[in-house]
């Protein structure tokens, strides 16, 4: 186990440090002058060289990879070159908004897809199965932004139950953002559902079929007990792993919904810090993105292999 | 065989239909699509403009077709880009795996992980942010990401074929592990690959529209079903088809693409068709 741990860690740095420099290399080849771009057109060029010295734009590309790589490792992100503020205070900010978000539709879509998994596969072949994996098959098709697009014209502009965007920050109140939150969580949630539904669907159907269902069938259990006494948490496996990509997916994935929905997120942020060149933030967020990707891939590549001693003999297969 | 799976007759009706469109849009679409005519402008659907028009009056029906076209496009080169590069790194991975080359089957992988690691909507926003907005750096960001999909795919297809015994015949015939790859494990793993390839190819849409959606892909005065939803959301209170049918479009299309890969998994594996009798009787 520890050799198999210390192997998986090691990969790990080494995934995050290869990303760093291609996200690096990635913001370098990028055309405009950041400087110049702050400048405005009315800008002379010796205040653009002291903004560039300012923000270190002089040094040279290794300087720089190296600075922004201890900077980070010690929390600071350096300073926003549109909003001159800390990167890392408005990291936090919209992480405040991005991360509820995410988790909201998280569980919207585990509530929904769950229930429909397990209906589905212990009705297998009848009309609700069909059904219910007709609409989940729609649903996988659906675009999340113009869903986000459909919710507004019912929910805000006939309906008037929700707001059509817009955040009120957490000071106004849990209920206030968890109400300005519906519409855009709904909106990442239904195709994920979906996703969700057709896997658990289809590990229950796995699950059923093992020896030890038959066994507790054998020895009196109804289909259903069986099922919800051994099966369940077996079928849970597989759509563990799909939740924890999800996780990172919705959190990168929330960029056009919170545009449409004018919150502040964190994808929002990174969408206007491209347009705008400020790309101290735009390689910042992309990094802890990742940085989060990896680590979920771990932590859950770990829990495997503490349950399932089998996969610590590594892919063999 | 005995009768074809309703998923994959519903799901051929569908993209057949769109690409017909698609290719009709080559030679004929019911009105010019870069015609203006802003007399005829929010004009509800009717028997003349089927879905209507748009704020310069524009045929939404034509735009849908020539829009289509567009994603049908850049999808197609994108998933073939995918496909171009990660089926022949996932064989050559398999292949150096067994035979005592991990080193390159290891680092292929890892770099596999490094790409799957980025979050492929934000990546593409980003290259083509940077690269300039447009259908070929659209489609470029798309087939990177597509990339690794197919590789990963191929060598772990591949690796479960390695260590049977045709192939074993064939090492001892003294074929080398890339004439094996390319005369026996790539047919024998083909079904899986246009599986994938359909899956891939209605992402593909989805990702080209939410591209163009944030302005980013098919640039005007080119229509593209996701700048037309951009374009109608800020009309939708009075003239909501706008959001209605390219949106519908998106949707069609993509269920149609999945539900003919759904059919064609079910066409090709036989395994699969047998266990599924099998888990019914037992049912």
């Amino acid at each position: 186990m520890l050799s198999y741990f210390l192997k998986r860690v090691l990969s790990l740095i080494i995934t995050l440090f290869t990303a760093t420099i291609v996200i690096f290399l990635m913001i370098e080849v990028v055309p405009g002058d950041p400087a110049a771009f702050m400048m405005g057109l009315s800008g002379s060029t010796e205040a653009a060289d002291a903004l560039r010295a300012e923000l270190g734009l002089n040094m040279s590309a290794w300087d720089r990879y190296f600075n922004w790589l201890t900077g980070m490792m010690s929390g600071d992100f350096g300073l926003s070159y549109t909003y001159r503020v800390p990167v890392s205070e408005l990291i936090i900010d919209r992480t405040l908004v991005s991360v509820p978000l995410t988790v909201y539709a998280l569980i919207l879509s585990t509530i929904i897809a769950i229930p429909v998994g397990v209906i589905s596969a212990s009705r297998r072949g009848t009309a609700v199965d069909t059904s219910l994996m007709g609409v989940a098959q729609v649903g996988v098709a659906i675009p999340n932004f113009w869903f986000a697009i459909l919710l507004v014209l019912l929910f805000s502009t006939t309906l008037r139950w929700f707001s059509a965007g817009g955040f009120p920050g957490w000071e106004a109140g849990f209920i206030e953002c968890v109400k300005a939150l519906t519409l855009p969580a709904i909106s990442l949630a239904l195709p994920q559902a979906a996703i969700l539904s057709r896997v658990m669907r289809s590990s229950v159907l796995e699950v059923m079929n093992e020896d030890y269902i038959r066994t507790a069938r054998a020895k009196g259990l109804s289909k259903r007990q069986a099922l919800m006494r051994h099966g369940l948490r077996n079928a849970m496996i597989p759509v563990l792993t799909i939740l924890g990509l999800q996780f990172s997916f919705l959190l990168a994935g929330g960029i056009i919904i919170e545009s449409i929905f004018s919150l502040p997120g964190l994808g929002r942020l990174v969408f206007q810090s491209i347009a705008q060149r400020d790309l101290i933030v735009v390689k910042s967020i992309v990094t802890m993105l990742v940085f989060a990707v990896v680590m979920i891939t771990f932590m859950v590549d770990m829990a495997y292999a503490v349950v399932d001693p089998r996969l610590r003999e590594g892919d063999k297969s | 065989m005995s009768r074809l799976p309703l998923s994959f007759i519903v799901g051929s009706v569908l993209t057949f239909i769109f690409v017909f469109a698609a290719v009709l849009s080559f030679f004929w679409t019911p009105y010019d699509v870069t015609l203006l005519d802003i007399a005829g402008k929010f004009q509800v659907p009717s028997m003349a403009h089927l879905f209507g028009t748009d704020h310069f009056g524009r045929d939404i029906f034509s735009m849908i077709m020539v829009g289509a076209r567009n994603a049908i496009a850049v999808s197609l080169v994108a998933v073939g880009i995918g496909m171009a590069i990660g089926v022949p790194l996932g064989l050559w991975a398999a292949a150096t795996k067994m035979n005592k080359g991990h080193i390159i089957d290891e680092m292929l992988m890892r770099g596999n992980d490094l790409i799957f690691a980025f979050p492929s909507l934000l990546m593409a926003i980003m290259i083509t942010a940077v690269f300039g907005p447009g259908a070929i750096n659209a489609i470029i960001a798309i087939g990177i990401f597509n990339i690794p999909v197919f590789a990963r795919m191929t060598r772990g297809a591949a690796l479960g074929l390695w260590s049977r015994e045709y192939i074993m015949a064939a090492r001892v015939c003294g074929k080398g592990s890339m004439r094996i790859s390319y005369e026996h494990i790539l047919p024998n793993i083909l079904n899986l690959l246009i599986v994938q390839a359909t899956i891939q190819f209605s992402i593909a849409i989805i990702a080209e529209a939410s591209l163009s959606y944030v302005g980013l892909g098919t640039q005007p005065p080119n229509p593209s079903l996701g700048r037309m939803l951009n374009e109608a959301q800020t009309m939708i209170f009075f003239a909501p088809w706008l959001a209605y049918f390219p949106g519908g479009a998106i949707v069609t299309m993509v269920l149609g693409l999945n539900l003919m890969g759904d059919g064609i998994r079910d066409l090709l594996d036989p395994k699969l068709r047998k266990r599924r009798k099998e888990s019914d009787v037992a049912a």
